[in-house]
């Protein structure tokens, strides 16, 4: 058989985790128990659901894992709404992986890091954190800014507040939108608490949420004085091929699923204003 | 150089579909378009503009890619891709100059890594006879992309008249071809043929939008020609009815989608159109939300995107199928009049 990237492959679901009430987190290896293929962090693979549709979404598992793939899935149209209703053992499809990675084997070596997600944007993030825990003597400082809604979407939580906050030489900062019964910590959005936080602008910075958190993140951290050529982000576009050939999520002379979804701000900036 | 008598090319035909599939443009209810020949078609080979552009031969308007078995919570994928060119290799005769210019956009597209092996395989096991223009009309603008209608390239360029079709082998395929149909060629015609495209060539340069200026479509001034204000004006009357993408010889903007039948689920894929409203609707939003936007896509990405990405070639031909099919008479030609030469201020 010629090998054909359209073409995916059947993957077994091994177990599925509530994260909030709107997402959750899958497992997934191949009909043979391994893992479908590897990925670097940032990249992502077109899941489906024969029947119903096909979705680009971000591995949210670390390469380093060798023993399978977690996509964590937000609830919030046809394909991924029938994911949701899914069980232990059921088989869906795998495409992948697709798109330009966080360059963590070059220029994030020996750099500070700075994470600062928001909400679902925790998923592509996840991949590359755990990727910098695994070969933690390569990378310097790592800050994990981390905000959702309420407490309960905090995706991952559990991993963060029992793994990261652990982790030498790393800060982790969670915030929630609004006071919570339940909830100590800080309360505010992303940009405001970024900006409290008085973060070094010499660090590397990687931003993954709303469009509308990264906007004002973004300004903030250039108010802060990060330069635009250290500070990363990843689109979001309508994808069908994952290649560049479907034409949907093109966007000047790049296409997201293949020059992207990862972009460095300056990147952006030549880009016209449309995604 | 050969030639074959006008009234012999019905032998010459049936000669190649004995063996490969043939289309070429029929005649068929009144619309002129490439189809298998069949004894008794009525071949138009002088008809200049083919309704659709023969890119369906390589990237059919639907095709079924592949199916699936569901039992339980079990899938089996199944490959439904055929080898065409075990099966039955084709002929695609009489492409023009622009169409053929077409495919080789396509194909910057299609076989760019990782390769479309569906359009590959078609691509592969297709031997290209194109067709010199001798009559262009008023709607070709060919020449403003460095195409030359009189003599188009592909595995075998041919050239008609009153009397002949006068053929000339290019490629290893081509020789191939050739040799199939030796029998119903006689030597010569280079004079003719030499004759004929200065004639025509004399008629394409007096054409109305031979003097098009393509000058300001560089990368360059990609985010100056999007923000540009003239694309609502532009823009204003476009219906979003797609016509232009689907008559488009290099438009291949694809969907995928999934159909239940009782056999299990067939994933096929269709031409779209960058001019609908749902191309780039997601779960949570849309990033072109009027039609403007869609109208600036495609005129943005025919004349700055894709020459960026593919050392300047356009992704348009100048066939003019738009200028003629548009039901508001709005078309590239405008957008390059309007856009393209220096601007003034």
């Amino acid at each position: 058989m010629i090998d054909e990237t359209l073409i995916p492959k059947v993957g077994v679901i091994t177990d599925i985790r509530k994260d909030t009430p709107d997402v959750k987190t899958f497992r997934v290896v191949g009909t043979d128990g391994k893992k479908l293929f590897q990925h670097m962090p940032g990249q992502c693979a077109m899941v489906s659901v024969p029947g119903v549709g096909e979705c680009m979404f971000s591995i949210t598992s670390s390469p380093t894992n060798e023993e399978y793939m977690e996509f964590s899935i937000k609830k919030c149209g046809c394909v991924t709404e029938v994911i949701h209703a899914m069980e232990v053992g059921q088989q869906i499809t795998v495409r992948g992986p697709y798109g330009k990675n966080f360059p963590v084997e070059e220029d994030f070596k020996g750099k500070d890091l700075l994470f600062i997600a928001g909400g679902i944007g925790l998923a592509p993030l996840r991949s590359v954190i755990n990727y910098v825990r695994h070969y933690r003597e390569n990378y310097g400082k790592v800050v994990i800014v981390y905000g959702a809604r309420s407490k309960d979407d905090l995706v991952d939580i559990e991993e963060i507040q029992t793994e990261w906050v652990n982790e030498p030489n790393t800060e982790v900062y969670l915030t929630i939108d609004r006071p919570q019964e339940g909830w100590d910590g800080h309360v505010g959005f992303v940009p405001s608490y970024v900006k409290e936080l008085g973060l070094d602008p010499n660090m590397t910075a990687v931003l993954c949420g709303p469009p509308i958190m990264i906007k004002f993140t973004l300004q903030g951290l250039l108010e802060l004085g990060f330069d635009k050529s250290r500070v990363y982000t990843t689109l979001e576009l309508r994808m069908k091929c994952g290649v560049g050939k479907c034409g949907r999520c093109n966007v000047g002379d790049k296409f997201v699923c293949k020059d992207g979804p990862v972009f460095r701000m300056t990147e952006l900036d030549e880009l016209p204003d449309e995604y | 150089m050969l030639k074959i008598a006008k009234e012999r090319l019905n032998e010459l035909y049936a000669k190649i579909s004995e063996t490969m599939g043939l289309f070429i443009p029929v005649n068929y209810a009144g619309e002129v378009n490439y189809k298998v020949w069949k004894e008794g078609a009525e071949v138009s080979l002088e008809t200049l503009k083919t309704v659709k552009s023969p890119k369906n031969m390589f990237f059919p308007q639907t095709e079924n890619m592949m199916k699936f078995k569901t039992e339980g919570k079990n899938i089996e994928i199944i490959d439904v891709r055929k080898d065409y060119k075990e099966e039955k290799p084709f002929v695609l005769f009489g492409v023009k100059a622009c169409d053929y210019k077409a495919i080789e956009v396509l194909d910057k597209v299609f076989l760019a890594e990782p390769v479309d092996t569906y359009y590959q395989s078609r691509r592969e096991a297709t031997t290209i006879v194109t067709l010199a223009c001798s009559k262009p009309e008023e709607s070709c603008f060919c020449g403003v992309f460095g195409i030359d209608a009189t003599a188009p390239q592909g595995d075998v360029t041919t050239w008609l008249d009153g009397e002949y079709l006068y053929w000339q082998a290019n490629t290893e395929k081509g020789e191939a071809l050739t040799a199939l149909i030796t029998a119903l060629t006689e030597e010569g015609g280079e004079e003719t043929v030499a004759g004929q495209r200065e004639t025509t060539k004399a008629v394409l340069e007096n054409l109305p939008f031979a003097k098009l200026d393509l000058s300001r479509f560089t990368p360059e001034n990609l985010n100056d020609l999007f923000e540009a204000k003239e694309w609502e004006e532009m823009s204003e009357a476009c219906l979003g009815c797609g016509t232009c993408t689907f008559v488009c010889p290099t438009c291949q903007c694809f969907d995928i989608r999934d159909f239940k039948t009782n056999e299990g689920v067939i994933r096929y894929r269709c031409w779209d159109s960058c001019m609908y409203s749902d191309f780039t609707l997601m779960a949570h939003g849309n990033s072109r939300t009027t039609q403007m936007q869609r109208f600036r896509q495609r005129f943005m990405h025919k004349l700055v995107y894709y020459p960026s990405q593919n050392d300047g070639l356009y992704s348009c031909v100048g066939c003019g199928r738009c200028v003629n099919k548009c039901p508001q008479r709005l078309n590239i030609v405008k957008v390059v009049k309007t856009l393209g030469g220096k601007k003034d201020d």
